[in-house]
């Protein structure tokens, strides 16, 4: 080898060398953990598995038709329909708020959302900067006229007028890029169907609720299942993990666990 | 209590971590580079190698064995996604496509880890184990051998030599990275990370659906994702799949895990050049600035500004119940401030001034801590810089650690700064200028801009991270952002190199009256100036028109 000009002796060596720490760290190094992790953890190394599916992994409580099944506490919404295999988030933007034709916007899917667990829980499910009839409250404002972007004609605008310009609904195929964008917040102050309700999760696999949506929706399962509201509760309670030593991350409820306790009566 | 006092705990607690293990890790560390023995384990691996350990290098040879490691393990990644079927444990994945597959070699060899594909739907166990996990390793290695070369110009008086390549690589390998991975690893699986070489398996959930549960070695590969600052998931959702993080108490040991090496090696600076108050200075500089922008992300996220948090009444969009929006925020400045790009939440759907944190961050240069090693040799090149400009200003010849500082290593300082402003804003000008580019954004507006800036800011400081809403898996995307990582990894590098080659011959020059003290609070404040002021000169227009223009509207 000493006889080889310098530059291919460099590249033999660096050939040996990724072939010897992808033996060491490619290799034996997962599988050694595999054989530990295995062997001191198997349950939670093998996906911390129920009898039906992982208490890991969010599924969605619904049935065949996609309605929420109403014995159960229902997921939070998901950007990938709760499937393991095309995990991620919407990553649609905090300004998202104009439907085209070919998606709902961000602010559309909230505000539909709300309406939908408003009425399953028998709350109002009105939020600012939504339509009552759940959809995302903007205008575009053109000099003259306003348009509520996100209402197709027939319908009937959220509002009457803005500053003084009569609004219409949107005629289909019409540009309205060139207009000003205005979210209108509307005079919703009590809101009662909560943030992680109307939000996708990062993973598209969230399997917590948060207590409060946890508790809106204990009364439904109560009545549906012919339990005590305070038996549901005290399941709540029992398949919620606190923050971490007090202060690390935020309360959380096991969904799964939670129906599946809820089963076992 | 409220969210905002249990994230601030939150913080503190890291701190108080980081603090503990500063002192006994640095000099750790200082011990594997500076020790002159080889273990049995190392001496067999140089014979495996045909290394001989104890030769030293200058710099352009030690430059020059990186880059062919590099090069080769480029290759390697490369054909190993391309045969991927024909190997074992494939389950049934296909070949990567070809543009997809030399982007991840190179993102994976950069330390950027950028993710043009969805790692459950395209890359078989073995691919991400003996392919991805190993770059994890080496490509960390390698950003600290670089930062210890570059601290050992300094320390050194009259040296043609910086150590030498394959030793330094070996050892940050072998005896920092390999035993707290091991470790580490087990601790997520404690926690509910998996460690298995299943298949996806189906199961009938409980209303009678069916869902595929997928397995695979994620916790070992999880956890030197976060030591190594690298951040490429397992899985598309990266940390904010159950299966990747699955508790609050697995968020905080990830967090730690992504600080702990780029902190540390600030005491094992002040320990080579035999001043531990100089790795002090250097510590407080990335202390001051990291603390700031974690505590900015958290506030504006907790606001919860624009219209759809306002809407939903927090900023909860793309981020997990169990971490909350302040575990979510802590984490997205963690990523960014060091060289990571994990996500535990979708940065994209962020606040608009939350997401112009994370994009700052990176502008900085990725140095407050940074990436292992990449966060030290930025954060020295930034410290050359800063006593020009203050010598500038009093008109004395610059000196630092007692070296003189030249026109030569004026040049190579300066033109390590440029390159990643030049490739992040000619690449978004080059997308932005293509009908064809712009469709790839998902959002419209300003918010599409930051997808764009993001992408490229990513790839070219080696983060990793994104405004995930981009279609990014197209040939000319995979192209493009390919060569910022190419180009803003090893460019910065090889004048890194140069630089310590440059400073090593030199001989060190007596303290005087007008030497300006490099350890004190007015230095730290002086860098911290530095560091801001470039960085807003360089990208505020670029910022402007983007997260800003956003959060203003």
């Amino acid at each position: 080898m000493e006889h080889l000009p310098s530059w291919i002796r460099r590249h033999l060596t660096a050939l040996r060398a990724v072939a010897v720490l992808t033996v060491l760290l490619g290799l034996v190094y997962p599988l050694l953990t595999t054989g530990v992790a295995q062997a001191l953890f198997s349950d939670k190394a093998n996906g911390s598995m129920t009898g039906h599916g992982s208490a890991l992994v969010g599924q969605s409580f619904t049935g065949k038709d996609g309605a929420p099944v109403r014995k159960y506490f229902q997921s939070r919404p998901s950007a990938g329909d709760h499937d393991p295999t095309a995990t991620g988030a919407s990553n649609l933007g905090p300004e998202d708020v104009i439907d085209t034709p070919a998606r709902k916007s961000l602010l559309t899917q909230v505000c539909a959302r709300s309406l939908a667990v408003g009425e399953l829980e028998g709350v109002s499910g009105a939020r600012p900067y939504c339509t009552p009839d759940g959809i995302g409250a903007v205008l575009k404002v053109f000099p003259g006229r306003a348009v509520s972007v996100n209402q197709a004609c027939p319908a009937v605008p959220f509002v009457t007028s803005y500053e003084g310009l009569e609004v219409e609904c949107a005629r289909p195929g019409e540009d309205h890029a060139a207009g000003r964008t205005v979210p209108v917040r509307g005079n919703v102050t009590a809101v009662q169907v909560p943030a992680d309700a109307v939000t996708a999760g990062g993973s598209g696999l969230d399997p917590h609720i948060s207590v409060t949506y946890a508790d809106l929706q204990a009364p439904r399962v109560a009545r549906e299942r012919g339990l005590a509201l305070g038996r549901v509760r005290a399941l709540i309670g029992e398949h919620t993990t606190g923050r971490a030593l007090g202060f690390i991350g935020e309360p959380a409820v096991d969904v799964l666990e939670l129906n599946l306790a809820l089963d076992r009566g | 209590m409220s969210e905002t006092a249990a994230g601030l705990l939150f913080v503190a607690s890291l701190i108080v971590a980081l603090a503990v293990v500063h002192r006994p890790f640095g000099d750790y560390m200082h011990r594997v580079y500076t020790s002159p023995r080889h273990n049995a384990a190392e001496r067999g691996l140089y014979r495996l190698l045909g290394v001989r350990p104890d030769a030293e290098q200058s710099w352009g040879v030690y430059a020059r064995a990186l880059l062919a490691f590099s090069l080769v393990s480029v290759l390697f990644v490369y054909g190993v996604q391309r045969l991927q079927d024909k190997l074992p444990l494939s389950l049934g994945m296909g070949p990567v496509t070809d543009h997809v597959a030399w982007n991840t070699a190179i993102s994976f060899v950069t330390n950027t880890n950028w993710q043009a594909y969805s790692g459950e739907s395209t890359m078989g166990h073995l691919t991400q184990m003996a392919a991805l996990a190993v770059q994890n390793f080496v490509s960390a290695a390698v950003g600290m051998a670089v930062a210890i070369a570059l601290v050992r110009g300094f320390a050194r008086h009259k040296a043609g030599t910086i150590g030498n390549f394959w030793v330094d690589l070996v050892r940050g390998t072998i005896r920092i990275l390999l035993p707290i991975a091991f470790v580490g690893a087990l601790v997520l699986v404690a926690g509910g990370v998996i460690q298995n070489l299943s298949g996806p398996h189906e199961i009938t959930t409980l209303t009678g659906g069916a869902q595929a549960i997928t397995g695979g070695p994620v916790a070992s590969q999880e956890v030197i994702k976060e030591l190594g600052t690298n951040g490429g998931g397992f899985y598309n959702a990266n940390s904010a799949h159950p299966f990747e993080n699955a508790t609050s108490w697995t968020n905080w040991f990830e967090i730690f895990l992504l600080l702990v090496i780029p902190f540390a090696l600030t005491r094992t600076f002040g320990r080579m050049v035999g001043q531990v108050r100089q790795g002090y200075a250097i510590l407080a500089v990335m202390g001051v600035i990291a603390l700031g922008s974690v505590l900015l992300t958290n506030a504006f996220e907790l606001s919860g500004g624009g219209t759809v948090p306002q809407a939903v009444g927090a900023a909860m969009e793309g981020k997990e119940v169990r971490f909350g929006v302040s575990g979510s925020a802590t984490f997205a400045a963690a990523t960014t401030l060091t060289s990571t790009g994990a996500v535990n939440s979708f940065h994209d759907s962020f606040t608009p001034f939350g997401g112009m944190m994370t994009l700052f961050d990176m502008m900085l240069g990725e140095v407050a801590p940074g990436g292992v090693g990449s966060g030290l040799y930025g954060m020295l090149v930034l410290a050359v810089i800063t006593v020009f400009v203050a010598g500038l200003m009093v008109g004395r010849t610059p000196e630092y650690l007692g070296k003189k500082i030249g026109p030569r290593e004026i040049k190579l300082a300066s033109l390590y700064f440029l390159v990643t402003p030049v490739l992040v804003l000619a690449g978004t000008a080059a997308a932005m200028g293509s009908e064809r580019q712009r469709a790839s954004m998902l959002n419209s507006g300003p918010h599409g801009l930051s997808e764009v800036l993001y992408a490229f800011t990513s790839a070219s400081g080696n983060n990793g991270s994104a405004f995930a809403g981009l279609t990014v898996n197209t040939p000319w995307y995979d192209v493009a952002l390919g060569l910022c990582m190419v180009l803003g990894r090893f460019l910065p590098i090889v004048l890194v190199l140069a630089l310590a080659g440059s400073l090593a011959v030199r001989s060190p020059v007596p303290e005087g009256a007008g030497t300006l003290p490099t350890h004190r609070p007015q230095f730290v404040g002086l860098v911290v100036g530095v560091t801001v002021v470039l960085v807003a000169l360089t990208f505020l227009p670029a910022l402007a028109l983007g997260p800003i223009a956003e959060g203003l509207s």
